[in-house]
């Protein structure tokens, strides 16, 4: 079932274009993997789905993205209800400088999720162990955020994302900047976090794009190059370029 | 003659450049050059001006206190306070330089002629001396430029014992303005309890002005209470604060995450005005404009307002503080990373949740800091007390009422003559330690605040 | 969407927008404050820039001027006793003068009268025994009275200007003979006790001579400073405590390097009081920190790779650094130091202290002349209780906020038009 469906996208730095034409659609509780060279826009692309484009002043979308039948593309949608159904973890751990506790709760509490302190502790457990950092941190929530490892902040990253329960996580190459350990532990958080959320990932890694999607989209030069199922794309691309990354002949 | 003595120093080194040079050119006919030929001219020029400066600058230091020892000599006998030698000194001088009007006694007369005496023998000492070590030194390097050493090394070492000399100068400032003050507070402190100072309560330093003769200790006790003073200086910067902080944090919070492209090019210039308008202009401004808008509001509402009110000199302090709390508030916000910003934001926070909840207390320390550095200004503030807050010593907490603040009373006792040895005039430099210590405490906390909040994010 | 979210959300929206309004408010309230205090001095000030003149006749008499010689000399006309004549062309403007009256008469024009009469006269000598008109300067409460600064409705006990006066001054403005002309006597003028008489040129001097003196003491050593520490200083404990020590000092209030030039460059070196080469020095130790920050940064802001390229080719450390480090950092080096200086030409309490407050009617020729400075000057003149100084002051202050902003435009200019820009 169809989650988000892209049509048409084009964006636009200033008088630069950085994405022709991207027409894609996103499955519901699947993980569907953006891979590509550096510079190729699929982080751009990723950064429309919850219009984080926005913050970037010369930035301009055009085309349609439609989720669940709500145009996101559109001047009048709420942007502030949309991030709160469309989570985003970045590549670099951005804890805030406040407490673990302070940091999960972050987000039930400016959209008024917990009514009470009861329920908001139960909310910052749940999504700690959701994303496989509680027994970590357990003891010591009221230390500073910024003090954890980097694989530690990035699943608190992650637990502050899924805080609100979104329907959709965007992941933006969450573990470039971690180990090979913490990464595994991210992969694996990703495959349990797929029963309930929708989850887009871009990654430098294709191994890791194998590893843990379902679908698979290869941006290059900003087009959208090939899109499939990730078993596909990487044994029996239809396209000569998709074979010539896969295989590692550029990029 | 002093002068002279320069010319001519700085003449013979800009000739002994120009020969030096040639010199090294007539070298370069015979044998190979081991540097530039400027830097032969640089070597004798430096070797030719170095050592005379220097020797005259030190002979220039300390003639005129072992001419006063000479001097002073003969009157060791007489048992005489330093006080009094000073001043039999100063009249000696006065006498020997035809200037001085009271009353001649033979022995000052002499006096006078042997002071006339040491200096000439000085000056002529002092020429002689420079002479030959011009010689020396000059015969030196001109036997290195002949033996066509290695000149480029010592005049570049040369050059850098200039620039390590010149990096000195702010350290020399320093201990310039630490001796200077500590010197006479010092001898304040001789004639008045140190803990009256600190915690008297009546600052009344008029009162113990006495014609001759040394003042009654029982009035010193009461005159020289800093308590008014200090209590005014942090009520004024407090009621500066009040106005400054809410208007340039806001401003700064703002201009850094608001405002677009061209109100930011505009008006981020303009507002810092304000913090180049020279503090006598605010005074003025304080004292015609707002100290009487103040009064009449005030009178309006049936209040007692003083034509010179605190609060008067404090708002229009703070006015001319805004722009460095917004200015640092701005710089300090824009450096917290965008990481964090777009961490908020994709959680779907409102521009405003983002800055009161993220990165206002991510930049926290970084606004304290700047926060710090505004206080130290607003305590360090004179003008506009001077010229809008009165100069009358009130321990009060009524914004209404007039203060006084440390800054405004070194100004007070000091315009005009001063009377060095007097309490009253030594009184302005213990004042004056007193502020040097708080707003060097302010900085010094404030910078290394605001340093380790820059390398957090660096 | 339940309702307390959507109601949750109508608030948090609100709250954004109230948290916008408190930014642009505080914006503005900066803005306008700039603005009041702008219109505040030009609204006061402008005036001070016209001055006034009563128009009479004078009438060169060789007997009252107790000449003698047939064709005077140039030092006859000098000697010449001016006072009968000039106590004429005054009283001549009402014929029907009681003896009351005659000082109220005098009292319209400056003291000077005398001198102004005299001097015409020394200027054309073929003058004397004729009847000619003259230019005599207002005296101050005549001048606020014709520039519309006096309340004239109040009693008369409590005015400056007396009905009789009033009614001369009126009959003159009709006849024309009260003339408002460009004050360029503000300009050319020491300062005075006299508002009508008072200039800016004493302490416009003072002011330039004391930011001569600040910029040949403090410049070079602030740059050979700058130089040191960043390109050669060894990363040491010694040099730590000097970058510390600068960045204090240039926080140190001004009032405790007034104290220093007292205590040490007065009372020490005994330089002489109340001069701008004291005043000057002392600005150069308070403008040397800042200089040596500037400095510092712009040198910073050299790439390493032109250093490297440089010492790649052979060139010494020393070469380096002087013939290319320091000539591409000198833009931001200067314009540095014209804001340093720009600061030191708005200070006022350091020069009070060491005396430059003295009342000065005379133009400072050199650096070791008495002086005042343009700050100070506002400050003599704002503590004076006559009206004719507040305009005075007012106009002072744009002389030197013109100046200011001269400065200010010019570092601009040095940085925009000179700096390189390395990417």
């Amino acid at each position: 079932m169809s989650k988000i469906k892209a049509e048409n996208v084009n964006v636009y730095y200033g008088s630069k274009q950085a994405l022709f034409d991207v027409s894609i659609d996103i499955a519901e509780k699947e993980v569907t993997a953006l891979i590509g060279p550096s510079g190729c826009g699929k982080s751009t692309f990723l950064r429309c789905l919850n219009r984080m484009n926005d913050v970037i002043e010369i930035c301009r979308v055009e085309g349609s993205i439609k989720m669940d039948n709500l145009e996101l593309n559109s001047r009048k949608l709420d942007v502030v209800r949309l991030r709160e159904s469309v989570g985003m973890v970045f590549q670099k751990p951005n804890p805030f400088p406040k407490t673990i506790y302070e940091n999960v709760a972050y987000g039930p509490t400016i959209h008024g999720i917990a009514q009470s302190k009861e329920e908001m502790d139960q909310i910052v457990e749940t999504s700690l162990k959701k994303a496989a950092l509680w027994n970590e941190v357990k003891d010591r929530l009221d230390e500073i955020g910024t003090g954890l490892s980097g694989g530690q902040q990035q699943r608190l990253c992650i637990a502050r994302a899924i805080s609100v329960s979104p329907e959709v996580i965007l992941m933006d190459e969450p573990c470039s900047a971690l180990d090979p350990i913490a990464t595994a532990q991210i992969e694996e958080l990703i495959d349990d976090l797929k029963k309930e959320v929708t989850i887009v990932i871009v990654t430098h890694s294709m191994s890791q794009a194998a590893r843990v999607s379902q679908k698979t989209g290869f941006f290059h030069l900003g087009k959208l190059i090939e899109f499939g199922p990730t078993d596909k794309i990487f044994k029996n691309p239809d396209n000569q370029q998709t074979q010539d990354y896969i295989t590692g002949r550029f990029g | 003659m002093n002068l002279i003595l320069v010319t001519f120093i700085v003449l013979l080194a800009f000739t002994s450049y120009y020969f030096g040079r040639k010199k090294a050119l007539v070298i370069q006919s015979s044998q190979r050059l081991t540097a530039l030929p400027k830097f032969y001219g640089y070597y004798l020029a430096a070797w030719c001006a170095a050592p005379a400066l220097i020797i005259f600058i030190l002979w220039s230091v300390f003639e005129p206190s072992i001419v006063k020892t000479f001097i002073l000599q003969d009157y060791t006998d007489q048992n005489l306070t330093k006080n009094e030698l000073q001043l039999i000194y100063t009249k000696v001088k006065a006498l020997a330089l035809g200037n001085y009007t009271g009353n001649i006694t033979n022995f000052l007369d002499a006096s006078a002629d042997k002071y006339i005496q040491l200096k000439g023998i000085a000056n002529s000492a002092k020429v002689a001396i420079i002479l030959a070590i011009l010689i020396f030194s000059l015969s030196y390097a001109y036997r290195s430029v002949q033996k066509n050493d290695r000149m480029r090394e010592p005049v570049e070492i040369f050059l850098k014992w200039v620039l390590f000399v010149a990096s000195l100068g702010a350290v020399l400032v320093t201990i310039g303005i630490i001796f200077s003050l500590l010197f006479e507070a010092i001898r304040f402190f001789q004639a008045v309890k140190f803990f009256d100072f600190i915690f008297g309560t009546h600052w009344y330093p008029a009162k113990t002005f006495v014609r001759d003769g040394q003042p009654d200790p029982e009035l010193m006790k009461d005159a020289f209470g800093a308590v008014p003073l200090f209590a005014g200086t942090f009520f004024i910067a407090f009621i500066a604060m009040c106005v400054a902080i809410p208007i340039g944090l806001l401003s700064g919070i703002y201009l850094s995450e608001y405002a677009g492209r061209g109100v930011r090019k505009y008006a981020k210039p303009i507002i810092e005005i304000l913090a180049g308008i020279p503090t006598v202009v605010y005074g003025f401004f304080a004292a015609l404009t707002v100290g009487p808008f103040v009064k009449e509001i005030g009178n309006a509402m049936g209040l007692e307002v003083s034509a010179e009110s605190a609060l008067a000199a404090g708002a229009v302090m703070g006015v001319m503080i805004i722009p460095f709390i917004s200015s640092l508030s701005d710089d300090v916000i824009t450096a917290v990373p965008q990481n964090l910003r777009d961490g908020s934001y994709a959680m779907g926070a409102t521009k405003s949740e983002t800055v009161k909840k993220v990165i206002f207390p991510a930049a926290l320390p970084g606004i304290v800091g700047s926060i710090l550095l505004a206080v130290s200004r607003a305590v360090g503030e004179t003008m506009i007390v001077v010229m809008a807050s009165g100069l009358a010593a009130n321990l009060t907490m009524n914004p209404l009422e007039s203060t006084s603040t440390i800054t405004a009373q070194i100004v007070v006792i000091l315009i005009g003559d001063q009377q060095f040895g007097d309490p009253k005039t030594q009184s302005a430099f213990a004042l004056g330690i007193s502020l040097f210590i708080v707003t060097l405490f302010l900085n010094v906390i404030a910078l290394s605040v605001v340093k380790r909040y820059r390398e957090k994010y660096e | 969407m339940n309702n307390f979210k959507q109601n949750l959300l109508k608030k948090r929206y609100n709250a954004e927008r109230r948290f916008q309004w408190y930014g642009k408010i505080a914006i503005g309230l900066a803005l306008s404050f700039l603005a009041v205090f702008m219109f505040q001095i030009f609204s006061k000030g402008y005036s001070a820039f016209q001055k006034t003149w009563i128009v009479t006749e004078v009438h060169y008499d060789k007997e009252l001027l107790l000449i003698d010689a047939e064709s005077p000399s140039k030092d006859d006309l000098e000697n010449a006793d001016y006072y009968d004549v000039a106590y004429k062309a005054m009283t001549s403007l009402d014929p029907r003068l009681t003896e009351e009256e005659d000082r109220q008469l005098i009292q319209m024009v400056s003291y000077k009268y005398e001198t102004e009469v005299k001097d015409l006269l020394l200027k054309n000598p073929d003058y004397l025994g004729k009847i000619v008109p003259i230019k005599l300067t207002a005296s101050d409460d005549v001048d606020q009275v014709h520039k519309g600064n006096y309340p004239r409705d109040i009693p008369e006990k409590n005015r400056r200007v007396n009905d009789y006066q009033l009614q001369i001054y009126d009959m003159l403005n009709e006849r024309g003979d009260i003339l408002s002309e460009f004050n360029i006597s503000f300009f050319t003028s020491p300062d005075s006790r006299e508002a009508e008489l008072a200039g800016i040129a004493s302490s416009f001097m003072g002011t330039v001579f004391s930011i001569l003196v600040c910029l040949a003491f403090s410049f070079p050593v602030a740059v050979l400073a700058a130089i040191y520490l960043e390109e050669f200083a060894p990363k040491n404990k010694f040099t730590d405590f000097i970058e510390v020590n600068i960045n204090n000092l240039a926080a140190v209030p001004s009032i405790v390097f007034g104290l220093l030039g007292l205590g040490v460059l007065l009372a020490v070196f005994n330089l002489p009081r109340s001069t701008p080469l004291v005043g000057g020095i002392t600005l150069s130790l308070m403008t040397l920190p800042t200089i040596i920050i500037a400095a510092r940064a712009s040198l910073k802001a050299v790439p390493p790779s032109i250093r490297e390229a440089a010492l790649a080719m052979g060139a010494s450390n020393m070469q380096t650094t002087m013939h290319h480090t320091v000539p591409l950092s000198m833009p931001g080096t200067l314009s540095g130091t014209i804001i340093g200086l720009a600061q030191a030409l708005g200070e006022t309490a350091p020069l009070i202290l060491i005396g430059m407050v003295a009342f000065v009617n005379t133009i400072p020729g050199t650096p070791v002349d008495p002086a005042a400075s343009l700050p100070v000057q506002i400050y003599i003149w704002s503590e004076s209780a006559e009206r004719g100084f507040v305009e005075k002051v007012s106009a002072c202050i744009m002389v030197l906020l013109a100046f200011l902003i001269l400065m200010n435009l010019a570092a601009q200019i040095v940085r925009h038009k000179f700096e390189k820009k390395w990417s």
